[in-house]
């Protein structure tokens, strides 16, 4: 950042700008990947693995364990290591922000 | 209230079946609502107080009003009542309800709360330093909204039918959206996050006890699901302990209802289907069926999922989160207090579908759409009658505080849209605050009136159907402007614009005339849904064109258009994007107040 910064400010050059933005945005896409693949996978399950996603567990069928009750953790453990790594990486990059603006 | 439910009681001769349990819990979540509403009205003074609370509501507050309120009809009545109308397809709206959130989470919810504005209007024009986006912008509340405010009043009207038997459907509409309407012009948005908070609980315990109860005495989840024989399952294998009426003939089949793809996917080739005229017909028809059904499917997952990103009325609750830090922990207390909430409106369905199956032989307000509150009273012929009176008297608290809550939560930002942006910006800009909360009660008593006159008219659609719809509109328009404002520094307003109002027109087009002709039956629009299913399902569930046409219009249009990206769009993105530790918001509005901007 030091190097790569024309302006005496780095917090308001375009490099800061765009490391800030492609970090949250690298990690947003990643968790959003998770949650994707599960939503589209799951029709698709249901359409080629019929009779697989129709066996019963614990009276329920695959499918329907999966989307009325198993579907909800899921999303919550995503949305948990999404915040704790969102915070943290803000926290650095605040950071590192101050640091480079005392030197 | 108290004298107007009693005057109702006395003055209705076909009532007398009340079971005074169910009016005493109704009655007693009705006083507290308003009351609450009314003690708060003398708190809140100001326009910053009605509009976002002051901005300084923590973290557990905000997640309960924001659950409080999203929590509506839909959730509490709409979504058992769509399950046991048709099974595993109607299981992703819970699902999809609840983990919408997380786009809203991954991608909206800290940058927008640290751009700092009160509405989504604001947002748009602060972010493309045009007053006339903000006009465009407007119209997206009101059109959302009203389509979110017919449901909660269809909820209303089911609720008040089956608490009064006789009283007529448009009467309970009436009533309810009367005194809803009164409090919010009373009361603004501070009173009602502590109401929202409050009545948040309040419907997580009414859906879960009374099942945990009717559970136990009739049976479990498993044990009911258990009793529909699927696909693969030739014999039905009731399991031990486990009764089930007889199904009536408008049931879906136990292996429709059980697995994916069922009736409610295939519900327009089905039709389809039946007006086919030729054999040859037949087989195509029957060959797309499942194919469509999948379009359905992942159509109305991109409608729920982006549109939970796009709802005006819960957006301007993370203006109430100190940072943006806080919007993000909010969202995630969110999923999951909604996220618990929603394990449980299926289970009525599924103990519905085997113990109240009478309830899909009645149309409108009578059918399925009541089965939580018409569930417990099984209980009566079970030796149990106080139990299922009390627990029935529950459900309904539980249904009063849902449409009461989204409905004040909608009135409150569709009011705001009016007071605070089309009167207060367009047609008074130099109007003193006090003219603006006149216009805000105003504003509220107008579209109270709205939402009721379009209320009475849809006694017909399912509760939940119609949530949906708003969600799709929702999806088409505000989750592309805020997803590629946010996130991409070459977008100009008229990128964002265009996008706009093409995706959530055409959407909100679609959806109107499939509306239309489900409510009026229009004779040749009917024909023509019948002849063309695929085109149906396109225009029932439009975010799988609408979704994508919105954004690339967005960025063909802001490509064209680069010239006019904002000046100081770097500020802009450093405010959304960068931590608060670093004080850019000041910085900005120093700026701004520097240039004499707005």
């Amino acid at each position: 950042m030091k190097e790569s910064n024309p302006t005496p400010d780095p917090i308001h050059s375009d490099a800061f700008l765009a490391r800030l933005m492609s970090g949250q945005l690298k990690l947003s896409i990643a968790c959003a990947f998770c949650f994707i693949v599960a939503l589209v996978a799951l029709p698709l399950l249901n359409y080629f693995q019929p009779e697989f996603m129709a066996q019963r567990v614990y009276g329920f069928t695959l499918t329907w364990l999966i989307l009325g009750v198993l579907f909800f953790p899921f999303v919550w453990i995503i949305s948990y290591i999404f915040i704790q790594r969102s915070i943290a990486l803000e926290d650095a990059e605040a950071k590192a922000a101050l640091d480079g603006l005392k030197k | 209230m108290n004298t107007l439910l009693a005057f109702l009681a006395a003055a209705e001769p076909a009532a007398k079946g009340i079971d005074p349990w169910i009016a005493f819990f109704s009655l007693i979540t009705v006083v507290i609502t308003v009351g609450m509403g009314f003690w708060t009205a003398g708190k809140s003074k100001s326009a910053g107080d009605f509009f976002v609370a002051g901005r300084s509501v923590s973290v557990g507050w905000n997640a309960s009003a924001i659950s409080g309120e999203y929590l509506s009809a839909a959730s509490f009545m709409g979504v058992a009542g769509m399950v046991m109308l048709n099974g595993y397809d109607a299981l992703w709206y819970p699902v999809c309800y609840a983990c919408g959130y997380l786009f809203l989470l991954l991608f909206i919810a800290g940058p927008l709360r640290r751009f700092g504005a009160y509405t989504i209007p604001d947002f748009a024009e602060g972010r493309y330093d045009s007053p006339v986006f903000r006009k465009i912008a407007v119209c997206f509340v009101l059109f959302i909204g009203f389509f979110y405010t017919m449901p909660q009043m269809k909820g209303a009207g089911t609720t008040l039918a089956y608490i009064f038997p006789g009283l007529h459907y448009s009467v309970g509409v009436i009533v309810v959206g009367a005194v809803i309407t009164l409090n919010v012009a009373l009361g603004g948005m501070k009173g009602i996050t502590l109401v929202q908070a409050f009545q948040y609980w309040l419907k997580v315990f009414a859906i879960t006890v009374p099942i945990f109860v009717i559970a136990a005495i009739v049976g479990h989840y498993q044990s009911h699901l258990e009793a529909n024989k699927t696909a693969q399952e030739t014999v039905a294998a009731a399991p031990a302990g486990i009764e089930r009426k007889a199904l009536p003939a408008k049931a879906p089949k136990d292996e429709q209802w059980i697995a994916p793809f069922g009736s409610l996917t295939t519900k327009a080739v089905d039709t389809a289907i039946k007006a086919a005229k030729t054999p040859e017909e037949k087989a195509a028809l029957e060959a797309n069926k499942k194919p469509y059904s999948l379009l359905y499917t992942y159509s109305l997952i991109i409608a729920l999922v982006c549109g939970t990103a796009g709802l005006p009325h819960i957006l301007v609750r993370f203006y109430t989160n100190p940072d943006g830090v806080a919007a993000k922990r909010t969202t995630m207390w969110v999923m999951i207090l909604i996220g618990v909430f929603y394990v449980f409106p299926p289970i009525y369905g599924v103990i519905g579908r085997s113990l109240t199956p009478e309830l899909y032989d009645a149309v409108g307000s009578k059918g399925t759409d009541k089965v939580v509150l018409e569930l417990p009273t099984l209980l009566a012929g079970r030796d149990y009658p106080l139990l299922g009176s009390i627990l029935s008297g529950i459900t309904c608290a539980g249904a009063f505080a849902a449409f009461m809550s989204t409905f004040s939560g909608l009135l409150v930002s569709m009011s705001s849209a009016l007071a605070h942006d089309i009167y207060g910006r367009m047609l008074k800009p130099d109007s003193s605050p006090e003219q603006r909360l006149t216009a805000f009660k105003w504003s509220a008593v107008i579209i109270g009136v709205v939402s009721v006159g379009l209320g009475t008219q849809v006694e017909k659609l399912n509760i939940n159907y119609l949530v949906g719809q708003a969600f799709a509109i929702a999806a088409a328009s505000y989750f592309p402007l805020l997803f590629m404002s946010v996130w991409w520094r070459g977008m100009t307003m008229k990128g964002a614009a265009t996008g706009m109002l093409a995706g959530g027109l055409l959407a909100l087009g679609s959806i109107f005339l499939t509306t239309l002709s489900d409510v009026y039956g229009f004779a040749g629009l009917a024909d023509f849904w019948v002849a063309h299913p695929l085109l149906r399902i396109l225009c029932e569930q439009p975010a799988i064109w609408a979704v994508p046409l919105s954004i690339t219009l967005m960025i063909v249009v802001s490509k064209a258009t680069a010239a006019t990206i904002p000046a100081d769009v770097r500020m802009k993105m450093l405010v959304l994007h960068a931590p608060e530790a670093l004080g850019l918001k000041q910085e900005y509005i120093k700026e701004h107040e520097g240039a004499g901007g707005h």
